[in-house]
């Protein structure tokens, strides 16, 4: 909050770039009445998941991305020594050091979209649809979970500068994969994206971050349909083992690494 | 000589600038998977009665994607305003004015060389990715007075591209601070410039605004001149109109150069 015009225009950006973007969905919505044939992403669902994106990318952008661009930097300098020296659990202590308040922003957009798509299907005419209290808290229970995958992915990533020494297009790298994970899954399961999302969910689970939750509160999972009950279930599992994979790979970051400042 | 020094100054890390080209394309793979849910579910997005929006069917809009990354590489020029409004404040401007180099010309030369030798190694990856996708471009090549045009717009694309910039940046003679001007601007050319999608699915009232602005010559003219989008019969006068908006940049970019030279006072020693 030292510089508050630079903080400003940060928001200010970020907000920009939403209205990008939700321009950018009306638009399509203007010619089509959902995306991708049979899914049920309406208009107002698919802003319940836009929303959804925004929440999780804003807390990962808050809370970890200052983080993990400064773990690389501490890496290529030796800084690294001095958090290797203190009594806490080094992960711990590289992963929550500094919030970018200004991505919070984001959140904030995040909200009004949500707050906007809510309403219009609570008074839609055919079959209203009013969250139930247990499917908001599966919600943010998976988008929290959501956070810890993408959280995992991004340690895994920045923890490779151990490696190379410098990780330049780790903002890049970081950008095009977790593209995939902004729109539903089902458009990528036809033809060759069946491969791309088997990748995306099983290997690099980046589908259920936001699929998952955005789901639940807009589609409830029902027991008829038990196809959806495995997403969900392998959301929980996938966090689980994107989290240890993650302190895996940390841990063999931090054998491998060398001091580079003397 | 400024130009051979540019020249090689982009040349030294091949490899990696290649790699990082081909991954630019990825973004548009998820493109692809959008749009085609969108066709599938308005009516079929391939075949003899594909669905056609403001114009484009499907595959059109995934050729329309590749073509303006082609129209962004020649027009998109980062770093030129905000690098003129530094020189500016740091007072590194001086340079230019007690020795015999024109800044305009000086910027210009370097921007021609650098993209040459992005292009020198741009082309192999672009190349690889066209001929990849070329099931997309459903016409084929278009015939050779059109690739003529297609070939102009990107020129011109380019140009306008570098007095559009160069002038913002000369705003700096006015305002010290001009990046979050500039952050506006490049948000507003993103959106404008038809990179996130073809211009005409706009709807009508805010589309005929935005197809007068320059910004339309960045990204959605080019590649809708490839496409064949735009008739025969209105090419030449859409050229024109090119050439004239170019043609006012480069005025008001002189123009602003040199009342700012008055104005300027040498900052920073």
């Amino acid at each position: 909050m030292t510089f508050r015009t630079n903080f400003i225009l940060d928001c200010v950006s970020s907000i920009g770039w939403t209205l990008m973007n939700v321009g950018f969905y009306l638009i399509i919505f203007q010619f089509t009445p959902t995306i991708g044939q049979g899914t049920g992403w309406d208009q107002d669902r698919f802003f319940l998941f836009l929303a959804t994106t925004w929440f999780i990318n804003s807390l990962v952008q808050a809370f970890f991305m200052p983080n993990a661009e400064e773990f690389s930097e501490l890496i290529r300098t030796g800084g690294l020594d001095f958090a290797l020296l203190k009594p806490i659990d080094t992960q711990f202590l590289i992963s929550f050091r500094k919030v970018s308040w200004s991505s919070l922003s984001n959140f904030a957009a995040g909200l009004v979209i949500a707050a906007v798509a809510l309403y219009r299907l609570a008074h839609h005419e055919t079959d209203p649809l009013v969250p139930s209290a247990l499917s908001v808290v599966l919600y943010v229970l998976f988008c929290g979970c959501g956070v810890v995958i993408m959280y995992s992915l991004m340690i895994c990533l920045s923890a490779t500068s151990v490696w190379l020494g410098r990780n330049q297009t780790l903002y890049n790298f970081w950008f095009y994969i977790t593209n995939f994970s902004r729109y539903p899954m089902e458009i990528y399961n036809r033809g060759w994206g069946t491969a791309l999302y088997g990748l995306f969910t099983f290997v690099i689970p980046v589908l259920v971050v936001v699929n998952v939750p955005a789901r639940i509160l807009a589609q409830p999972v029902n027991p008829e349909t038990s196809d959806q009950w495995w997403l969900v279930g392998w959301a929980l599992v996938a966090t689980l083992v994107s989290l240890a994979g993650s302190r895996w790979v940390f841990r063999r970051a931090l054998g491998s690494y060398r001091s580079a400042s003397s | 000589m400024i130009f051979s020094t540019a020249l090689a100054e982009r040349l030294v890390y091949r490899g990696d600038f290649a790699l990082g080209t081909l991954m630019r394309f990825l973004p548009i793979i998820t493109q692809i998977f959008l749009w085609f849910a969108v066709f599938d579910a308005i009516g079929s997005a391939d075949g003899s009665e594909a669905t056609e929006i403001g114009g484009f069917g499907f595959r059109d809009i995934v050729a329309y994607y590749l073509l303006t990354m082609i129209a962004r590489a020649f027009s998109s020029m980062p770093g030129l305003a905000s690098g003129i409004a530094r020189q500016i404040r740091d007072g590194e401007i001086k340079r230019y004015l007690i020795q015999p180099i024109d800044l305009i010309s000086f910027l210009l030369l370097n921007r021609v060389a650098h993209k040459i030798a992005y292009y020198a190694v741009a082309i192999a990856p672009f190349a690889f990715v066209f001929y990849l996708c070329r099931g997309y471009f459903v016409d084929g090549w278009p015939e050779p007075h059109v690739l003529a045009a297609f070939v102009g717009s990107l020129v011109m694309g380019f140009l306008i591209g570098f007095f559009m910039e160069a002038a913002i940046g000369m705003i700096g003679f006015w305002f010290l601070e001009v990046t979050s001007l500039l952050f506006v601007f490049m948000l507003f050319s993103f959106f404008l410039s038809g990179h996130m999608f073809p211009l005409t699915l706009l709807p009508d009232g805010v589309g005929q605004v935005v197809r007068f602005l320059p910004f339309k010559y960045l990204a959605y003219f080019p590649a809708a001149v490839f496409l064949n989008k735009i008739p025969d019969d209105q090419l030449p006068l859409e050229m024109a109109v090119e050439a004239a908006w170019l043609t006012f940049f480069i005025v008001v970019c002189r123009f602003a150069y040199s009342r700012g030279l008055e104005r300027y006072s040498g900052y920073g020693g």
